[in-house]
């Protein structure tokens, strides 16, 4: 039974990270109608800019509170700002240009920052230094750490804080508005291309905190720790309704679940026939399976409510 | 008609045929002047990827024999040589590693080293062979690959079933354990010294109470460590390499498991310990040949491939240099580079290297290599015990 409820634990600390970054696809999809592929990419620069700012704080010996919440705003505004360079300069120019074309630029974008990554940071797995000790809590059998509370808890503080913003303010309606109908809304005065803009940087923002969650989660930084992430959390937009913010968020916590409960279970289910080692596979069953039986997702048939 | 289209394109292709043919005549490493004689020396492991630190400490070791040989200006059959080196990234693919290796193939080296994993070594290893290159590995440790009968793969390492041998005899006899969870990274090194763990462990008495597999991209185990956990193991045995085994070390701490971990070769490096941090302490690992720091060869290498290359040795740096080593020795010994020559005199070459007296056996694996346990105690590799085969001969 505890080993059941720590699978749930697993599968819930891995899914909140996945929500996170699946907000990002859903909200640019939602948008765009594009789907994003650098998104994970993205993940992966706020944590290598997050590991690069803790390591000179730390040296510096400033106080490891101030250095971890210093290096997450650094590490934050840096993807901003690739956020909306990304959009700047391979998405806008193809507007309007046939859906294959962003889609190839999306993942010529995602193998540039890879490649870039690995250049400035080297090929090498990077330790992630987090200063201080990651005490461990007893839940009922289960065991969870500091940083595993945390990601939950700012998970759910990111996606309410998300939700306030589209469905509360002048901004957030603006963005709906422009996923409902882009040329409306461009006649109503509302400027596409600011709203564009702010969802890219909106969503690389959450990617960065994803980021930053990951590596202290499990210590480790790399140059392409975003592919599958990405491609994990896109399988979550999916699997909630790609373009649906609510979706978003179930389709990670869901896929998290899966992939936890899966891997522990499936080899004593199979009599050993399929091992753990298809952890990365179910994300990819789920894929297949919600495009087959339901393309819209779990929560995918309110278009109105997409943003 | 046809006949005017045709023949262009027939003459184009006896030309590109026959200038083919003359290509394939020039024999490999012709003297340039009748002065020197230049040795390429190709070698590949992983420089992109989850281990590029492994294989680029390949690489550097491999550059510091080649270094040290034009330095000491080597004559083969009395001429002068100069060795060249040919390094190319395998990405640890399989299938990369095969396209690698015909790469190396046709710029003409004279022998390989490499490759560092067992999974690209073995589907390499058939293109030097069908090529008549020898090939050392460094590192490749899969029973495998000098089982398939090719005359020109050598390793200078211990292989799977020697390491494995000892590592379950070390976990069930010195440690004690009873209950013994495997895991592995289901590639041909990881999945092999599992494999011959388990035997090894069973036939000592310990019961194997989950076998758990993962890949060599992942870095989340909390699902897999969390069933390992509901079985209540004293002993997790990781067969794989370090950047999986650092974060495992790390999750299985994290889930409050207290169980004793070991991995083989693959865990033993200062990045494992860097990467998991204080989790790493007491993590066993083996590697075969005595400590560096107890032959002095060994030594003398370790201090100047640190003020080289300014980074401690992460792994195979000492095997590969090692490896070049050997080879050289056995042109030396032929009076010849020429792959077809120097070949018979590498199995029977004996040379005094930095990790072990090296002597190969009839299959071209390292004659009775001694296995070294370590333990990371205090944030650091220590030596707990030398065992296994014939100790080589320390020079003291």
């Amino acid at each position: 039974m505890d080993i059941l409820l720590q699978q749930i634990v697993n599968g819930l600390v891995q899914g909140s990270v996945y929500a996170l970054v699946a907000l990002g696809y859903t909200m640019v999809y939602g948008i765009l109608g594009l789907i994003n592929f650098a998104h994970g990419e993205v993940v992966m620069v706020g944590a290598m800019v997050a590991l690069t700012v803790l390591q000179i704080l730390l040296a510096a010996a400033l106080s490891p509170v101030l250095a971890v919440l210093c290096s997450l705003m650094v590490a934050v505004a840096a993807c901003m700002a690739l956020g909306y360079g990304i959009e700047r300069i391979a998405y806008r120019p193809l507007r309007n240009a046939p859906r294959l074309a962003p889609l190839i630029t999306a993942i010529g974008v995602s193998i540039v920052l890879q490649n870039l990554a690995m250049m400035i940071w080297g090929r090498e797995y990077h330790a992630f230094p987090l200063p201080f000790s990651n005490g461990l809590h007893e839940l009922g059998g289960a065991i969870i750490t500091d940083v595993q509370i945390a990601i939950v808890l700012i998970a759910l503080l990111m996606m309410a804080g998300l939700m306030l913003l589209i469905h509360r303010s002048r901004f957030g309606r603006a963005m709906r508005a422009v996923a409902e109908n882009s040329s409306a809304a461009a006649l109503m005065g509302v400027d596409i291309n600011r709203v564009i803009s702010a969802t890219f940087m909106l969503g690389s923002a959450l990617a960065a905190v994803a980021g930053f969650m990951v590596s202290a989660n499990y210590g480790i930084v790399h140059y392409y720790m975003g592919f599958m992430l990405g491609l994990k959390a896109f399988t979550a937009a999916v699997l909630g309704g790609i373009g649906n913010l609510r979706g978003a968020m179930l389709g990670g916590v869901v896929l998290g679940l899966i992939e936890s409960l899966g891997a522990g279970y499936i080899g004593d289910l199979s009599g050993g026939f399929f091992g753990s080692n298809y952890q990365d596979v179910f994300a990819f069953f789920v894929l297949i399976a919600v495009l087959v039986f339901r393309p819209s997702g779990l929560l995918g048939e309110r278009v109105a409510e997409r943003a | 008609m046809s006949f005017n289209k045709i023949s262009p394109l027939l003459v184009l292709v006896v030309a590109v045929i026959s200038a083919g043919c003359g290509k394939t005549e020039t024999q490999v490493a012709q003297p340039k002047d009748a002065g020197e004689l230049v040795v390429k020396i190709g070698a590949s492991a992983p420089l992109t990827g989850p281990q590029a630190h492994i294989g680029k400490d390949n690489e550097n070791g491999t550059r510091m024999a080649i270094d040290d040989a034009n330095a000491k200006g080597v004559t083969i059959g009395g001429k002068k040589v100069r060795f060249e080196l040919l390094s190319e990234d395998d990405q640890t693919d399989p299938k990369a590693a095969t396209i690698v290796a015909q790469k190396l193939v046709d710029a003409k080296v004279n022998g390989i080293i490499g490759h560092l994993n067992s999974g690209t070594t073995i589907p390499a290893s058939r293109i030097y062979s069908d090529n008549g290159i020898p090939q050392i590995s460094p590192s490749a440790t899969a029973v495998a690959y000098t089982a398939q009968g090719f005359k020109t793969a050598f390793r200078v390492m211990a292989n799977d079933a020697q390491q494995g041998k000892v590592l379950g005899e070390y976990a069930t006899k010195n440690l004690g354990a009873k209950k013994i969870a495997v895991l592995d990274d289901r590639t041909a090194y990881g999945q092999g010294i599992a494999d011959e763990f388990v035997k090894s462990a069973q036939a000592s008495g310990a019961e194997i109470v989950s076998r758990q597999y993962t890949t060599d991209k992942a870095i989340d185990f909390a699902a897999v460590l969390t069933s390992i956990k509901g079985k209540q193991p004293d002993l997790v045995f990781f067969g794989g390499m370090d950047p999986q085994g650092a974060p495992m070390v790390k999750q299985l701490r994290a889930l409050g498991m207290k169980t004793q971990f070991m991995m083989g070769d693959g865990g033993y490096t200062p990045k494992l310990i860097e990467n998991a941090g204080a989790a790493a302490e007491g993590t066993y690992a083996s590697l075969p040949g005595v400590p560096l720091d107890k032959m002095q060869g060994g030594r003398d290498f370790a201090t100047r491939y640190e003020a080289q290359f300014k980074q401690p040795i992460q792994l195979y740096a000492p095997y590969c240099y090692d490896a070049v080593n050997v080879m050289i020795a056995a042109m030396q010994q032929a009076g010849s580079a020429e792959p077809a020559k120097y070949l018979p005199e590498l199995g029977k070459v004996v040379h005094d290297g930095v990790t072990a007296k090296i002597a190969f056996d009839e299959k071209g694996d390292l004659k009775g290599g001694a296995i070294t346990m370590y333990q990371v105690r205090q944030g650091k590799w220590q030596a707990v015990e030398t065992m296994g085969g014939v100790a080589p001969v320390a020079t003291h």
